[in-house]
């Protein structure tokens, strides 16, 4: 019969189209901006229907490997030992594996000898041409670069801000711990411990043992040197452990301004994922 | 529907031999370090290729391409790479010919399938090839400046002849290259440049070759109707060209008397580029040829460059689990690219987004998966020389970073399972059940941009098109790689060649997916823990030689002809860097198979060859 | 449209402050055309490169960009408001593309999508590809990544939406299109030996003489290095420019410029900048408590405080349980 299979065909359509409201009425009111449907949304689950994220008010959390452009690490500013420093020893290897060639490094050099220094002076990255192969963090022998998750970098004008210097590219190193944990633990197990190779070395050197890394003390900081001043002492523990049970972080932030990238807060990340710690315990 | 049977294959070494006792005076072996096959005398060429082709068997002519040897051979070479459909390796026979004044007589009446490939030569590396219809420029336009392949010819920006350049390190003071050359001082304008009446010259040419003398057609009888012919340019902005493809047609009515593919509105200089990058480089820019396809491209330029690695000392072939996972992630891409083919050949019969929705909606799965693994959804960048970039990860999970993210955690092997033994058989039978049977679209496509198999190995085309011909062809078969050998699927064929066959075989490459898919996923668990990477280097040192690395990408076979001219510790890069692009090549035929039919039947049988312009204009 | 001089909604019966004149009613005015402007942005269904695949997954049904009345993508430019450049821009399609921007109708917005579009992206060395739209066409919003994933294309156009949010109809700069006369069409450029941008014609004409007579043309001096920018105090970096520098005029503009800023510290008394010496800024004791009470007092951005900020997730903490 003429007719059959359209008709089978618009059967398909008028599917869809009903299950969408089936899932309307199954998380009345929840379909949307809640943790708990998204996860369902956004699987696998078996009945279809409508799966859109509502992104400014949600967005979708981009997985650990995610890449967007580059940034440097370099050590928090709370580090007991080199606050701020970097972790680029200005090797050039990211340069040299970058295809489209659009790293710049100009290598630190000691003012006074005019020697090589380990620490870059300028640092580039155009992210006009950046193709977010991600080689340069995958090459870096020093796990000094790594590819950023913030993909919100929309601009109105490309001349000033599209080559990110030095002060730009640098993030501390709790910011990678905390967008990619699994990562950031592979890595310093691969490095022997969590810190950069260098202050190991000098620990290796006073006699201090380096701790093998785990998910546990991935928030530690080393015990600082005789030499260096005397850090303030870290949030407060107690308090943030007996805080209440914790909510899902989003509904948490569900702030109005879905524009506004929120101001990156180290120590209350801190204390929300021990407090989230001690919960699981 | 299937045909698995791989008649005698053809023993390349025995054809060499024939070869040369028929023409004993215009054959040679190429001794070269690292080189097979063929020398061809260029006066003899077309004799030999007609013997090839007819003679042994070597029925299908799957790459021709220039290579410019300055400073090592000084001349340049075409490069051919035959087969037979029946299976099995290439027949690789060469041509040279001095710098200056190159001229290759043309392989157009052996091979059809030559047409684009001798016309992007000519327009890339200045090889002229006598006995062509239509030797004009095909990636740039007429008027522009000298062949950019060649070797001492540079662009604008150009900085260097090999990355990485050592502009950016150490003492890399960052510049962007426009402030530094504003106006391309590699740019020489003739002497004779009168800009008062400069014009483009760049469309006349087009024209020029479709023989528009009459204006009007008297059609004897004064009687009848008369009939004007009408030049209908479609594209480069066009919404079902899938891309920046043009086409000028022209018409009789409604009819089609002649059509002519206006491509290089992306020539991204791909090959030029590829030159410049070290090995490793190129990868990312492979992600850019078939777009839609990454895993895919990145497969192919693995394989080739693992072919010239293995030649040198040092070599660890990739683990059994890094094959498995390349043939996951090849697969994956197939359903992906499929998917999406359907989708859009729909949109281009008028079944405006729906279809094309749905199929978007279970890609997206699928790039979830990419995202999670590879750490992009396009761009996938996950294959190296040896291995994998990663392995899967154990939780497909995200970490909220910004205001308002939702975080998802699924296990991935449960969400790999998930995906291939419910969701996407499930969404395969849903487009057949939506689709298949429909009035309007068997209207619309059965008998319509007919290809018979003849022609379809003449015209070189590939992959889904050629299959749906009725040639039972596929690389994975006929010349097979990685672990596709022990695995159990079949080659679609359909006879029909017509579009709503080639919407067929699509969905039946999809199931044979789907049946791998779940071969891997076994061998996955079994070989949980293997290491998958390659030896991590940044700069192999690649021997000398050349290779030919071809996988059967969704859109047909996908080739890189690389030659590594550099030795052990000069600059590791690249001589020559060819990427046989199976959208490029199958659009020869785009002329032949609309002729006769109405303009509205353009788009479809466009939708159906199924190209990406990345690739086509590379 | 073109008939409604806008000055005229100021010509009520009310006497109008001079002062006030031109504002009033465009102020409101301009909301609401912005607001309907910004809810119907249809960008031109036009797709270069791999950007544009993302540009299409975000118009499908995950993304979904109608949420925000762009549903409707049209081919047609002269339907389309906005142009989203999606992917590489060769030199052979630029001039289509600047003929399609010419074609579509004011007001119009350009958005330049990827690293490609933007500057030129990772082919930019590529003798065959512009080093970004905008050389040829007004870009309003850049959006950058290779490609950018669909949630940064919409985060771009939500900034367009801002922008276009922010303009106004009292200020011509921002809508141009309403000005005397026809607008000026881009300039096609033309495809000779390599591409050649009209507007330099000039330029061209005396190069290829001079290659005609043999000379040398085109090779600019490397500009400048791109300083880096030192996060020193202020107030250091200046007192150091003035040791530094050797010209006697600059040398008094610095010093200047320093007694300036000395009084407005002054003025400002206990609010003092961060880069103030030791002894003069509040002790950390003294900060605590106002930081807790006012911390948007504090002149600038106030430091970063972690007692008050943990006191502060506790409240929260405090509150939910
Ligand atoms: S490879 Fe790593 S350590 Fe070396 S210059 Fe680059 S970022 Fe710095
Ligand atoms: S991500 Fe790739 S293109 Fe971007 S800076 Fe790193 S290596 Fe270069
Ligand atoms: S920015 Fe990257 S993804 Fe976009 S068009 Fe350019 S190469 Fe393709």
């Amino acid at each position: 019969m003429y007719g059959k299979g359209i008709a089978k065909g618009l059967f398909v359509t008028f599917k869809h189209f009903f299950t969408t409201y089936v899932d309307d009425i199954r998380y009345a009111g929840r379909k949307y901006l809640h943790q708990e449907n998204f996860e369902v949304r956004q699987g696998l689950r078996p009945n279809g229907g409508a799966y859109t994220v509502m992104y400014p008010e949600e967005k979708i959390a981009v997985p650990e490997r995610f890449r967007f452009t580059p940034f440097l690490v370099v050590e928090d500013a709370d580090h007991p030992e080199r606050p701020g420093e970097d972790w680029c020893t200005s090797c050039g290897i990211c340069a040299k594996v970058c295809p489209p060639q659009c790293i710049w490094i100009v290598r630190g050099t000691n003012p006074e000898t005019g020697r090589p220094v380990p620490q870059p002076d300028a640092f580039y990255i155009d992210t006009d041409i950046c193709m977010n192969c991600g080689f340069c963090a995958e090459f870096c022998p020093f796990d000094a670069i790594k590819m950023d998750h913030d993909y919100e970098m929309a601009s109105y004008d490309r001349t000033t801000v599209h080559i990110h210097d030095k002060k730009r590219l640098s993030k501390p190193v709790s910011y990678w711990k905390n967008i990619a944990p699994t990562s950031a633990l592979e890595e310093a197990v691969s490095r022997g411990q969590w810190e950069h190779n260098d202050i190991a070395k000098a620990m290796k050197k006073a006699g201090q043992p380096t701790t093998a890394p785990t998910i546990e003390n991935m928030w530690l900081k080393p015990e600082p040197s005789a030499k260096a001043e005397a850090p303030e002492p870290a949030a407060p523990q107690a308090t943030a452990k007996k805080a209440a049970p914790s909510t899902d972080k989003p509904a948490e932030t569900t702030a109005t301004s879905g524009d506004k990238k929120p101001k990156f807060d180290k120590q209350a990340m801190l204390a929300k994922i021990r407090e989230k710690k001690a919960n699981k315990e | 529907m299937t045909d698995n049977a791989v008649v005698e294959q053809t023993d390349t070494n025995a054809a060499i031999a024939v070869l040369k006792e028929k023409f004993p005076d215009a054959i040679q072996d190429d001794t070269r370090e690292g080189y097979q096959g063929i020398i061809v005398d260029k006066n003899k060429l077309v004799e030999v290729a007609t013997a090839i082709r007819d003679e042994l068997g070597f029925d299908y002519l799957s790459s021709a391409t220039g290579v410019d040897y300055l400073g090592i051979g000084d001349h340049l070479e075409m490069v051919y790479h035959a087969y037979s459909t029946n299976g099995g390796p290439a027949l690789v026979f060469k041509a040279q010919t001095p710098r200056d004044n190159a001229e290759i007589p043309s392989l157009i009446d052996v091979w059809p399938g030559a047409d684009f490939q001798e016309r992007e030569a000519w327009d890339l590396m200045g090889i002229r090839f006598s006995g062509h219809p239509n030797l004009k420029r095909i990636l740039l336009w007429e008027g522009f400046n000298g062949h950019p392949l060649r070797k001492d010819w540079k662009e604008a920006y150009y900085e260097q002849d090999h990355k990485p350049f050592d502009s950016r390190w150490p003492g890399g003071h960052v510049y962007r290259a426009e402030e530094r050359n504003v106006y391309g001082k590699n740019v020489a304008y003739p002497d004779d440049l009168d800009l008062s009446t400069l014009n483009d010259v760049s469309e006349e040419s087009i024209y020029s070759g479709m023989g528009l003398g009459v204006s009007v057609q008297n059609l004897g009888n004064s009687e009848h109707l008369q009939t004007d012919r009408l030049i209908v340019n479609m594209g480069p902005h066009h919404p079902s060209t899938h891309g920046v493809f043009r086409m000028v047609v022209s018409l009789n009515g409604e009819t089609i008397e002649s059509l002519e593919p206006v491509m290089g509105y992306l020539h991204r200089n791909h090959e030029k580029i590829g030159e410049r990058n070290t090995f490793l480089h190129n990868m990312p820019f492979t992600d850019r040829l078939d777009y839609i396809s990454s895993m895919g491209n990145n497969h192919g330029y693995a394989l080739a460059v693992e072919q010239l690695l293995s030649q040198g000392a040092r070599w660890t072939p990739p683990t059994y689990r890094a094959e498995a996972i390349r043939v996951l992630m090849v697969e994956l891409t197939r359903i992906v690219n499929h998917l999406w083919a359907i989708g859009f050949l729909l949109n281009d019969l008028g079944a405006f987004f729906t279809p094309a929705l749905y199929a978007i909606a279970e890609r997206e799965r699928i790039l979830d998966f990419f995202e999670a693994t590879a750490g992009s959804r396009m761009m996938c960048n996950y294959m190296r020389f040896g291995g994998v970039f990663k392995d899967i990860p154990e939780r497909i999970k995200s970490v909220a970073n910004l205001v308002n993210d939702m975080v998802r955690d699924f296990n991935t092997m449960d969400y790999l399972t998930e995906l291939i033994n419910e969701r996407l058989p499930r969404a395969v039978d849903e487009l057949d059940q939506f689709l298949t049977d429909s009035e309007i679209i068997k209207t619309r496509t059965v008998g319509v941009g007919y290809l018979p198999p003849e022609m379809a190995i003449a015209y070189s085309a590939a992959g889904p098109l050629l299959r749906a011909s009725g040639v039972p062809y596929d690389v994975r078969r006929a010349d097979p790689y990685s672990i596709y050998p022990e695995l159990d699927f079949d080659v679609a064929v359909r006879y029909n060649g017509d579009i709503y066959d080639r919407y067929l075989i699509r969905l039946d490459e999809i199931r044979e997916s789907i049946r791998i898919l779940k071969q891997i996923l076994p061998r996955l668990e079994r070989t949980h823990g293997e290491n998958v990477f390659g030896p991590k280097q940044h700069t192999p040192r690649v021997p000398l030689g050349e290779a030919y690395g071809r996988v059967e990408n969704p859109k047909g076979e996908l080739g890189y002809y690389v030659v590594s001219a550099g030795d052990e510790k000069g600059p590791q890069n690249p001589w020559r860097y060819h990427v046989r692009a199976p959208s490029f090549i199958n659009l020869t035929a785009l002329g032949e198979m609309c002729k006769g039919h109405k303009v509205a039947d353009v788009v479809a049988i466009l939708g159906s060859i199924d190209i990406v312009l990345g690739e086509t204009d590379r | 449209m073109s008939e409604l001089d806008l000055r005229e909604l100021n010509n009520t019966e009310f006497p109008i402050p001079a002062d006030m004149q031109g504002n009033v009613a465009i102020t409101s005015l301009s909301k609401l055309y912005n607001w309907s402007r910004r809810s119907s942005l249809w960008p031109m269904l036009f797709g270069l490169a791999c950007c544009a695949i993302e540009m299409i997954a975000t118009a499908a049904a995950r993304y979904d960009f109608s949420r925000f009345g762009m549903e409707v993508m049209r081919a047609s430019p002269r339907q389309s408001d906005l142009m989203i450049v999606s992917g590489t821009v060769t030199k052979k399609m630029v001039v289509p593309i600047v003929r399609l921007y010419n074609q579509m109708p004011e007001p119009k917005y350009v958005l330049a999508m990827g690293a490609c579009a933007s500057g030129g992206g990772p082919f930019k060395e590529g003798y065959n590809v512009v080093s970004g739209i905008d050389k040829y066409l007004p870009v309003d919003v850049y959006v950058p990544g290779c490609p950018p994933t669909p949630q940064a294309l919409i985060y771009g156009m939500i900034a367009l939406q801002k922008k276009i949010d922010g303009q106004s109809l009292a200020n011509m700069d921002d809508v141009p299109w309403y000005g005397v006369g026809p607008a000026e069409p881009a300039p096609v450029p033309i495809l000779g030996p390599d591409i050649i941008d009209p507007r330099q014609m000039d330029l061209i004409r005396r190069q290829a003489e001079m290659a005609a007579a043999g000379k040398t043309f085109a090779i600019r001096n490397l500009p400048e290095p791109i300083k880096v920018e030192k996060a020193a105090p202020k107030a250091a970096a200046a007192k150091a420019a003035v040791a530094a520098t050797d010209d006697p005029a600059k040398a008094e503009r610095l010093r200047k410029r320093e007694e300036a800023l000395a009084r407005k510290r002054a003025a400002q008394g206990q609010n003092a900048p961060a880069a103030e010496p030791a002894g003069e800024a509040p002790t950390p004791a003294q900060a605590a408590p106002v930081a807790e009470a006012a911390p948007a007092e504090q002149g600038g951005k106030p430091k970063f405080d972690k007692e008050a900020m943990m006191a502060k997730i506790r409240a929260k903490k405090a509150n939910k349980g």
